[in-house]
Order: structure tokens, then sequence, then C-alpha cells
């Protein structure tokens, strides 16, 4: 009798233990997913920044290095190994503040604001930029999720033997934040 | 939190598909009884309609409620790409699949989101929500009807809407048979009493179609929802905005909204009057406004 009761509570434990494990790995999962939509999101803009410097070169002047400043940033983010987070976002930040000072120049000249060709790249460039800043927060999302469950009992037992490891947040750039009213701070992470 | 009201949302549905049920089959006891005086057929031909109906409605209910709204739907990015990015921005950050995306025709703004789970979703905007709102206003609320679709909040309206309409068809059918069936059997002592049940059913049918949308859109929902909404755009002023310019603006075309429906919109389409407001699906505007600016 009494072994059968140990046999019952080692079984219980055990597929609690693979419930606890499976759990991890899907949170796991879910922050490398969102993190491939920030990824799909550079690559797209890193395909149409060719074709910007192209439309903008011939019709609008620029200082000198603005347009190659964008241009360099660009191949160094191809560079840039994907699992870089951190460093792959930095330059992810820059390259978008300065393709704000290409669309800032570019505004003062109307047959380039008439260009069909201009306009559709622009809409496209606001789009990517907007799904950047929308999967890096989904990102955020997922990671607290996951830390959150690295972090709490008893997950947080399961996951140190099997050397689960917390997932890094992307830092939001300094001007967004001031914008913003509610923040990632609540998580207390 | 998002959990409970899932878990809250499902358990809603089965409650009100029961209650459905037994609604459906009093009324085949009372029609049956009164026609063949066989109460059991008239429950057994009620339910089956109940359960044909029913089935129907979970498949093609996206599809139902668009044309109910004169929707049409757009099938590329190109056609609206405004509307269709931010779309895709939304379902992004919320974590659920492109919906489906509707254009209803209409100068007024308004929204709605509809379908029976996240991956079978749909939303519909207005032509006049696009020329009116700038993006941060449409993303709020676009991200308001993504919240919807994230707590399976469509799920619970649809039917309900479904189900009500059921009623409200159940009803008109009621008046009809009033009018010409009764006229008919006027000498019939049977035919008095069947007219006489079918009015007492329009009466007792229409307040129950009213409880019962009451009963699945509460007005919490809107409430959770906006709240919904600055968690994915981290942005209240663009919610504030739109719901500003939104309450601001014409109802909507009395051709467009079928009045079951008009409780899925993000506001009331219809023409609001001020002493239905303790029954009416929608919290007040101001309300609502007053709870974004705290955030």
């Amino acid at each position: 009798m009494i072994g059968w009761i140990i046999v019952g509570i080692v079984v219980v434990l055990a597929l609690l233990w693979v419930g606890i494990y499976n759990g991890l790995v899907q949170a796991r999962m879910r922050t490398q997913e969102s993190w491939s939509q920030i990824d799909v999101q550079l690559k797209r803009r890193n395909d149409l920044i060719p074709n910007l410097v192209e439309t903008v070169k011939g019709s609008a002047k620029f200082e000198q290095g603005t347009l190659e400043k964008v241009v360099s940033l660009r191949n160094a983010l191809t560079q840039t190994p994907t699992d870089d987070h951190q460093k792959t976002m930095a330059l992810s930040d820059q390259l978008t503040n300065s393709l704000k000072s290409v669309f800032a120049v570019a505004e003062s000249y109307p047959d380039l604001k008439a260009s069909n060709q201009y306009n559709k790249l622009m809409e496209e460039l606001t789009n990517t930029e907007n799904k950047i800043a929308y999967s890096r927060q989904l990102f955020n999302t997922t990671t607290a999720t996951y830390n959150t469950k690295l972090q709490s009992f008893p997950t947080n037992f399961v996951a140190k033997i099997h050397s689960f490891k917390p997932s890094e947040f992307l830092e939001t750039p300094a001007e967004e934040r001031e914008m913003v009213n509610v923040s990632f701070d609540e998580r207390g992470l | 939190m998002l959990f409970e009201q899932i878990a809250k949302n499902k358990r809603k549905t089965i409650v009100l598909f029961v209650g459905f049920f037994l609604f459906m089959g009093i009324v085949g006891a009372a029609l049956g009884y009164c026609m063949f005086g066989e109460w059991v057929a008239g429950v057994i031909i009620a339910v089956v309609t109940g359960i044909v109906y029913a089935v129907y409605m979970f498949g093609q209910s996206t599809d139902v409620v668009m044309g109910m709204n004169h929707a049409q739907e757009i099938t590329n990015a190109d056609q609206a790409p405004d509307l269709w990015h931010i779309v895709e921005d939304m379902a992004l950050v919320a974590n659920v699949p492109m919906p489906r995306v509707f254009i209803i025709d209409d100068p007024s703004p308004n929204a709605f989101a509809t379908g029976n789970d996240p991956e079978h979703a749909a939303v519909a905007a207005t032509s006049g929500i696009m020329s009116v709102l700038t993006r941060e206003e449409l993303e709020g609320v676009m991200a308001h009807e993504m919240t919807h679709v994230r707590n399976y909040d469509i799920r619970l309206q649809t039917i309900a809407v479904a189900l009500t309409s059921a009623i409200a068809m159940l009803a008109n059918f009621g008046t009809h048979f009033w009018y010409f069936g009764g006229s008919r059997n006027r000498d019939n002592k049977e035919g008095n009493v069947i007219a006489l049940i079918a009015s007492i059913a329009v009466l007792v049918l229409a307040p129950i179609a009213a409880t019962l949308v009451q009963l699945a859109i509460s007005r919490n929902r809107e409430f959770l929802a906006d709240a919904g909404a600055v968690e994915l755009t981290r942005n209240p002023q663009g919610l504030i905005n739109a719901l500003n310019k939104i309450s601001n603006s014409e109802p909507m075309s009395d051709e467009n909204v079928s009045p079951e429906s008009a409780a899925l919109y993000i506001s009331n389409p219809l023409q609001t009057k001020k002493l239905t407001n303790l029954f009416s699906t929608h919290p007040p505007m101001s309300e609502r406004i007053s709870a974004l600016q705290k955030m």
C-alpha cells in the first residue's frame, strides 16, 4: 500500500516537472519568435534603403555625409550578428534618426514630394519603422512573461536545473520614453 | 487578468447558448401545442432549428455580421494602406493573427470587430473613420478592437448578435401571424389562441432580446478594451482624441447599421436618446475619456 502511494507521488511529481519544463520552453520560444519579428522588419528596411538613396540622391541636396551615414549604418546593421540584440537595436535606432533627417531635408523639395515613387517608399518606410517599434514592444512583453516564470516558485527550481537563461529587455530609445505615460517600469524589472 | 477575462467570456457564451435553447424549446412547445396539440413535436422542431441555426452562425458569423452592416472586404494593403498597416501593427503587438479587414461606406467615423476567435476574426472600419482620424488616433481605435479580439469578447458579442437577431426574427414572424394568420381564422377558436400566444410572445420576446445583449455586452467590456488599447499603443492621447472626434460626429446611416449589431461598435452608431442611457450598451463617452485621462 505505502509502496503504491510513493509510486503515485513520484508519477505526479514527474508529470508536474514535465509540464513546467514544457511551459518554460514555450515561453522561451515566444521570446525568440518575437525577436524574429523584429529581424524581419529590420531586413525589410535594409532592403528599402538603397531604393530610397537612389530616389533622393538626384533630386535633393543633402549636407555632406547625410546619405553616406545612412548607407554605412545600414551596412553595419547587416553585418551585426542578429543574436546580438542590444547592438542591433542601438544601430537600428541610429539608423531611424538619420532616416528622419533625410526625410526632413526631402520635405523642402516639392518635386520629390510629388513623386509617386518617393511617396510609396515613404509609406513603406513609415510602416516598417512602426512595425519595428511595435515588435520591440512585443519582444519586451514576451521577455517579461518568460523572466517572471524563471523567477517564480516552483518554476525557478526546474529552470535552474535545466539552466534556462533570462532574456534581456530591449532598451527603449530615450525620446520615445519621454512621450509615453504608461511604461514598462510597473513590472519592476 | 487577461486570462480571467477570457475564461469569463467563454463561460458567458455557454450561458447564452443554454438560455437560447431553453427559450427556443419553450416557444416550440407553445406553438406545437397550439398547432398540432402535441408539444413534444414542437420542442423537437424548435431545438433542431435552433441547432441548425447555431451551427450555421458559428461557421458564418463573420460574413453574416459584415453583411448585416454592408461591409466590403479588402484583401490587400493597396486598397487602404493606412488602415491595413495599422491593423497589421496592432495584430502584431497584440500577438494575434492578422484579422480580415472590411470597410463600410459611411461618412460617420466608427469601427467594430467580430469573429469566433482570434484565428477567425475580422475588423470593420467606416470610410469616415479613415478620413477623419489621424494615424495615431486610428491606431488607438484599432488597438481597442484588437483587445476585443484577444479577449474573446468578439465571440460572445457575435453570438449575442446572432441570437438576438434570431429572436427578433421570431418576434417578427409572430407579428405577421397576428395580422394575417389571425384574421383568416377569426371564427376559429384555435386560431385565436394561437394568435394570442403569438402576440404575447412578441411582447415577451423584445425585452428578452434586449436583455440578452445587455448580458453579453456589459459596459465594463468597453472600459477594459480602452485600457487594453493603451497597453498596446502606450499612447492614451491617441484614443482620447479619437473618441472625442467620434462622439462629436453624426450617427451612421440607418441603412448601413442593423440595430442588433449596434452593440459591437466602438461607439453607439445610432442616434442616442438621453433617457435610455441607463440601459445603453455603451458607457457614456465622457466616462471613458476621463478613465483614459487618468492613465
